[in-house]
């Protein structure tokens, strides 16, 4: 049995872009594997994606609602050694300097879409930024995510 | 569904990036307050924002931004003394905040990296 290493939270964002729910519940895995216990918090849309595509819970056990996971981080009853951020708008960007705010964790900014550069740019936080334009095809993330992480 | 969708609001902006919104109260509130992400307004909703966020007085309304996930940044206006009042109130223990109207050499990080340097 792999020993605890800590707690990694994962935050999806809108999930309009396709390659998001699958490098989450990739992700989810090698973080699993690696000893962390995972949280992944989202929007409905985005918690009902993961809930369709791993209906069994192999790949993810804890799914939180995002706001919920901001009330706690901010009321102190909650918080995590890990942070993945996932962001491809302005939105996602303005999320992940919340969590870099509100979170002791160390942060990782996945910036992808087709304007992945440009926003990553706009990134003024403390984040290990891992940019891949990836839309459909999630293979460019992936492999960033597999030279950065673990 | 957030609480702020519940309360009686005026949008002034839409769909907007998080920077626009921040300007635009910057510019146009009669009084400007900066906190940092988290900080709960109408009881339960938590700042989302890139800090400092800036938090608006115009009248009798709180001026702030919104984020959804994927609609981007609203700018809202509430009317609520309550919540102008504890905001005017909580600035005096706040480092990172300011008012246009009077600044001081504590004035608020220019960006977020400034913020770090503190």
């Amino acid at each position: 049995m792999t020993e605890e290493k800590g707690k990694a939270l994962l935050v999806m964002g809108c999930p309009e872009v396709p390659v998001q729910t699958g490098i989450v519940i990739y992700l989810a895995d090698k973080l699993q594997k690696a000893g962390y216990q995972v949280t992944v918090a989202g929007t409905n849309a985005a918690q009902k994606l993961i809930r369709v595509s791993d209906p069994e819970e192999h790949y993810i056990k804890d799914l939180a609602d995002l706001d919920s996971c901001i009330a706690d981080l901010a009321e102190k009853r909650r918080d995590f050694d890990l942070c993945f951020v996932f962001m491809h708008n302005d939105s996602g960007m303005t999320y992940g300097a919340t969590f870099s705010v509100l979170s002791r964790a160390r942060l990782y900014a996945l910036v992808f879409g087709k304007n992945a550069e440009a926003l990553a740019e706009t990134i003024e936080y403390p984040a290990e930024k891992i940019v891949a334009k990836a839309v459909h095809n999630p293979m460019p993330l992936k492999n960033k995510i597999d030279r950065v992480i673990l | 569904m957030s609480c702020i969708e519940q309360l009686k609001y005026k949008l002034i902006l839409e769909r907007t990036s998080f920077k626009e919104a921040r300007e635009y109260v910057e510019k146009n509130a009669d009084e400007v307050y900066y906190v940092d992400p988290g900080y709960k307004i109408f009881k339960e909703y938590y700042i989302i924002g890139v800090p400092p966020v800036a938090l608006g007085v115009k009248g009798r309304e709180l001026l702030f931004p919104y984020v959804k996930p994927c609609h981007g940044t609203f700018l809202m206006a509430v009317e609520s003394e309550e919540e102008i009042e504890r905001l005017r109130k909580s600035k005096k223990s706040r480092p990172s905040e300011k008012k246009k109207t009077s600044p001081s050499p504590d004035a608020a990080p220019a960006s977020f990296q400034d913020m770090w340097k503190r």
